[in-house]
């Protein structure tokens, strides 16, 4: 991943480099997203017209297990940046690949309570909750898979020895990505679990 | 032109990051769809030239409005926008290219593919016929079978990548490459204007992103997201549209205000008058316009309280919008007016604008408002703000900046021909539309009766319509005569002080030889402002990233996917994504500079 600053490398006007601010911007227009996305879960909460409901089949002390593994993996990247940051090859191998397993097992745990609800007769077009349930959860899943694509790149990186202090910059942008995306989790799990 | 800034092949477009070139890319590309839309107006008019016409058909008529509102808004004044920040914004703040170069290129190219898979409907079962603003339900596979709405959807989603990804840059870049001592309250106007544009852009785009994967879900996977019967609400599209729409209003018009900021003070020889009221006015437009969707919503029955606030937050709007136009006139008043093209397409900006403003309170008010709603007078009112204010104040920009990107001159009097043509038949076409609509006269309808007191003013609009497209064709004349024999524009033609005029024209590839100091605002005026000279012989010629094909690459991916989703052909939906993880390798591992 090479430098996309033109000017005189690494001088910017705030000090700041541009990835950080673009993933900070990025960030932004992503709140935009999942804001739309859960006005839209809320303004059809409890107007399905057939089930199943939303308190027949939300597990909540599974998905409270899998939120719990989500967090943890943020915990994680945190150990990755700063073990990338110091030059600790070993320490960046273990951390970025904790962070992308623990990923990889929120994503598991997301296809067993799809196929269960699935299997209960909650299929996408079943009823408004189906409809905005999975284009809510759908879309973070999306966006927690594009994550471990990264992480799992960085750690490539690591591995032939392409990564380094020098380039802790591009893990700290993952990282903001990878962080954001567990915090909206957290606002998921209060609105569609905790307000059930 | 010069050879060392846009000479090169086809190969040396197709691959380059430079933001002049892409910029002219935008400009081109613009240009033509605003052509195209412009002939779809055209059609309309002739259509509506007379009572019971039978030019076209009521089918048609759907897909030519459509088309034409559609193509109007993304595919020739927004990237036409985007032409003058991709040219511009480095250049006045001081930088050699955008932070992001490569980015800035896949947008462009994501654009016109996005621009191109919208229009070749045409030739494919006809093209989209529900209305620019695409209301639920009838854009249900119910009441619109076929795969004309979702070539709308899937193009609209594939633009809105492009105007993200390129606001994202803009965002950079504007906070991250001014020139040292270039502050923020020291940013040319119409650098603020873009700053504020691609903020808007950032945060109004996902609204819609959300609402049309809601419209494809129900299209494509029989979701019931806007069907009623199933307990969807159809207005939840139109709070998801609006949210994004109204805002989109203001990604159209403060661009202008950017640039008639600039025209006149240019040419008034003054400095401009109040420029933090015309700053702050700004941003307090780009804050409020996030809170007034719903006046487009007065006649769906919201009730009196939500009417209420949304009314007032519309009306408040008018406040900053007015502190602007003050400010311009007071700008002009006591200046030395040096009255080229550029000033008269500035005046007759204010003044078609300040029409269209007005007609904007009077609806602003829901009772006025639901007497008007669905009228010509709402046709009438958007199209002066739209035409007689965006597309004034483009042309404006396009007389003022186009010596700096040829360099050379545009005609005089055929700048000024086109100025009066495009007034006076601007105004033919568009002011009887007023009464029109007061007078009852429904929009969206092919056609109408005699004897309703409309015949007579459709005639005129349509006869006016012509004229337009006749002062167009005065303005490519113009074009293509200064790029044969204009004269040379020189550095500066018309003594401006921003940072741009300080550099030859056209300016070379890297922009910057030596980044300015800057000093305060309007640096080319201040004193000693003429040695603002940055192009020191002594310097090493900068080193600028090179060319890559990825970009395009990248681009290609996300149109084969909507094509593949179009053809119901999942194969052709993986090859793109393929198309798309390929690109984003090569792109991340390869080295910007080479």
């Amino acid at each position: 991943m090479e430098h996309e600053a033109v000017m005189e490398m690494h001088h910017t006007t705030t000090g700041i480099p541009h990835r950080k601010v673009l993933i900070w911007t990025f960030i932004g227009s992503e709140c935009m997203l999942f804001g739309s996305l859960i006005a839209g879960y809320l303004a059809y909460r409890g107007r399905s017209v057939v089930g199943p409901y939303p308190e027949d089949l939300l597990n909540i002390p599974f998905i409270t297990v899998t939120t719990f593994v989500l967090l943890m993996s943020s915990l994680a990247m945190v150990l990755a940046l700063s073990a990338v940051q110091r030059g600790n090859r070993r320490g960046s191998i273990i951390w970025l690949a904790a962070t992308a397993v623990l990923g990889m097992i929120f994503l598991g745990g997301q296809y067993i309570e799809f196929s269960h609800f699935v299997h209960e007769g909650l299929g996408l077009s079943r009823n408004l909750f189906s409809a905005t349930f999975f284009l809510l959860t759908g879309t973070h899943g999306a966006h927690v898979t594009v994550g471990v694509i990264w992480l799992l790149s960085l750690l490539g990186m690591e591995l032939k020895g392409n990564l380094g202090p020098g380039k802790a910059e591009i893990v700290e942008v993952a990282g903001l990505y990878w962080h954001f995306v567990d915090v909206v989790w957290i606002v998921l799990f209060t609105v569609i679990y905790l307000l059930v | 032109m010069s050879h060392d800034t846009y000479g090169g092949g086809v190969r040396s477009w197709m691959t380059t990051v430079d933001h002049k070139r892409i910029g002219i890319m935008y400009f081109v590309s613009a240009i033509v769809f605003f052509f195209v839309g412009g002939l779809e107006a055209l059609l309309i008019r002739l259509q509506l030239g007379s009572p019971e016409n039978t030019l076209i058909s009521a089918d048609l008529y759907n897909q030519l409005f459509t088309m034409h509102g559609t193509t109007m808004v993304f595919l020739a004044v927004m990237p036409l926008s985007s032409a003058f920040f991709n040219f511009l914004i480095p250049l006045q703040i001081g930088a050699r290219d955008v932070a992001f170069p490569r980015l800035n290129a896949f947008s462009f190219w994501i654009f016109l593919f996005g621009g191109l898979f919208l229009n070749s409907s045409f030739l494919f079962g006809g093209a989209p016929d529900a209305g620019w603003f695409g209301y639920a339900n009838l854009t249900s596979t119910q009441y619109s079978p076929g795969i004309r709405v979702d070539y709308w959807v899937l193009g609209l989603q594939l633009l809105g990548i492009s105007s993200i990804a390129s606001a994202l840059n803009f965002i950079v870049t504007i906070i991250n490459l001014r020139a040292p001592g270039m502050r923020f309250m020291r940013m040319p106007p119409f650098t603020w204007m873009t700053l504020l544009t691609s903020f808007l852009l950032i945060l109004a785009f996902p609204a819609i992103t959300v609402g049309l994967v809601m419209l494809m879900f129900d299209r494509t996977f029989g979701t019931n997201f806007f069907n009623p019967a199933a307990g969807g609400d159809v207005l939840l599209w139109q709070h998801l549209f609006w949210i994004f729409g109204h805002p989109e209003v203001y990604i159209l018009i403060l661009p202008a205000f950017g640039v008639i900021s600039e025209v006149i003070p240019t040419f008034s020889r003054k400095t401009l008058f109040g420029y933090p009221f015309i700053i702050y006015s700004g941003v307090l437009i780009a804050f409020l316009g996030f809170g007034v969707w719903a006046h487009h919503m007065f006649a769906v029955g919201l009730g009196p309280i939500a009417n209420s606030v949304f009314s007032a937050g519309t009306m408040l709007i008018a406040i900053p919008t007015g502190v602007k136009i003050f400010n311009w006139i007071a700008t002009m008043w006591g200046g030395r007016l040096r009255m080229d093209t550029p000033l008269y397409f500035a005046i007759g900006f204010i003044a078609m604008f300040i029409i269209g403003g007005l007609s904007g309170i009077m609806h602003a008010s829901p009772p006025t408002d639901l007497q008007q709603t669905d009228t010509y007078f709402i046709v009438a009112h958007f199209h002066y703000v739209l035409f007689g204010g965006t597309v004034f104040a483009l042309f404006a920009g396009m007389y003022y900046w186009i010596p700096k990107v040829t360099g050379r001159l545009l005609h005089e009097g055929l700048g000024k021909l086109h100025f009066w043509l495009m007034f006076v038949s601007f105004n033919l076409t568009f002011f009887p539309m007023h009464f029109l609509g007061m007078n009852g006269m429904p929009r969206r309808t092919f056609t109408y009766l005699p004897g309703l007191g409309f015949d007579l003013m459709n005639l005129v609009s349509t006869a006016g319509s012509l004229l337009l497209g006749a002062s167009m064709l005065v303005f490519v004349w113009n074009l293509v005569r200064s790029f044969r024999r204009g004269s040379p524009a020189g550095r500066n033609p018309w003594n401006a002080a921003t940072l741009e005029w300080s550099l030859p024209s056209p300016p070379p590839h890297y922009n910057f030889r030596t980044i300015p100091e800057v000093g305060g605002r309007d640096p080319l005026w201040r004193p000693g402002g003429a040695e603002v000279d940055p192009e020191d012989p002594t310097a090493p010629e900068p080193v600028m990233p090179s060319p890559s094909g990825w970009p395009m690459l990248l681009a290609l991916g996300p149109v084969i996917a909507a094509t593949g989703a179009l053809l119901s052909s999942l194969l052709v939906v993986f090859v793109g994504v393929a198309v798309v993880v390929v690109s984003v390798y090569g792109w991340a591992f390869q080295p910007l500079e080479r």
